[in-house]
């Protein structure tokens, strides 16, 4: 456990690094992740070291963003103004977008699976 | 009432109160979820809608709940980073479907920034609204540079940010079920790409495969949003 959150830890620190050479364009956490995700793929580190310690806190994510959420209340009266505008832009376009990456995904697959069984 | 208040104040102002306060209200969200089966009950809606009202009654100002709890909005970084481990899990079955993951994500993205600007100028939301309102579907780090760039304001960007999350969240799983998607991949993508690490959340409650996607997705949401709001400016 404390090899693995040191692991997740320095690929953190990696990332940050990298992410500031960057001008802060692509946050330090997603580039840590594909710096782990490619350490891993190259074999440079050994999947059991942060086995453990990344599925702990990759299947409770959602406790993470209490505070976050929480905060919201430090924008009421912003949020209120143009609470009509901001409820509707956000729900219809976060529901176009779901369903948009699902169906051009699904008919990806789906397309390529007839491709297959037309083959054979 | 006011005076019991002041009293037992420094006492509920304390770490060990708040972040068991969080973890309380979070595990009480869990077990109505279980009993309930309703997918409008989440654990973080819940915690959500019994801490705001806590605070505001006892006079406990955002800041101080943020400083006394920050040590879990830390853990989204570490958690994202984590994400990395998920998908080298998963990458037996992601070969074969790049150019099908980034085609989605790409298509994806033009029609969330594309709605959600029209939508809102629809509306008639003024042009620093449209501009936070451009980045709600990437993740914070990432909306918040986006927003000083765009025009927009940070603060209110990392706040839509969030309600975008808590609402694909919400919703996203009833969604996907009821137009009938079966693939787990196609689930997963549009988790990350539509509410970024909250919707990730919720895929890595469906499946180790629909999170490790959705958690590339996350990426791969932002940089193409970081590249397309540039030419989405004209519209604010």
């Amino acid at each position: 456990m404390i090899k693995g959150s040191f692991f997740i830890l320095l690929f953190y620190f990696l990332g940050q690094m990298l992410s500031l050479l960057m001008h802060g364009f692509i946050p330090g956490s997603v580039l840590g992740m594909i710096l782990l995700f490619l350490s891993l793929f190259f074999k440079i580190l050994k999947p059991e070291y942060v086995k453990d310690a990344a599925t702990v806190i990759t299947k409770n994510m959602a406790v993470f963003f209490v505070p976050a959420a929480v905060g919201l209340m430090a924008y009421g009266d912003l949020l209120s103004n143009s609470l009509i505008a901001i409820v509707f832009a956000i729900a219809i376009s976060t529901v176009l977008t779901l369903v948009t990456v699902a169906l051009v995904q699904e008919r990806f697959e789906k397309r390529r699976k007839k491709g297959e069984t037309n083959h054979e | 009432m006011n005076n019991l208040l002041d009293q037992i104040r420094p006492l509920i102002t304390t770490e060990v109160f708040l972040l068991a306060l969080v973890m309380g209200t979070f595990l009480l969200g869990v077990y109505l979820y279980k009993r309930t089966k309703i997918s409008l009950i989440q654990p973080l809606l819940i915690a959500m809608l019994i801490i705001i009202p806590f605070l505001n009654f006892t006079g406990i100002d955002y800041h101080t709940f943020y400083e006394k709890t920050s040590i879990l909005n830390f853990m989204l970084g570490p958690s994202v980073v984590a994400l990395g481990y998920v998908l080298y899990e998963q990458i037996e079955n992601i070969k074969g479907n790049v150019i099908s993951i980034l085609t989605a994500v790409f298509v994806g993205s033009v029609v969330g920034i594309l709605s959600v600007v029209l939508i809102a100028r629809a509306f008639g939301a003024d042009k620093i609204l449209v501009a936070s309102l451009s980045t709600k579907s990437v993740t914070t780090p990432i909306a918040i540079s986006l927003a000083e760039k765009d025009g927009g304001a940070p603060a209110l960007a990392a706040a839509f940010v969030v309600i975008c999350g808590i609402f694909g969240g919400l919703v996203g799983p009833i969604i996907l079920r009821r137009i009938g998607i079966k693939s787990s991949i196609a689930k997963g993508l549009a988790m990350g790409s539509s509410s970024h690490a909250l919707g990730t959340a919720r895929a890595m409650e469906m499946g180790a495969l629909e999170g490790a996607i959705s958690g590339l997705a996350i990426g791969i949401m932002g940089i193409m949003t970081a590249l397309l709001i540039p030419f989405a400016e004209r519209l604010f």
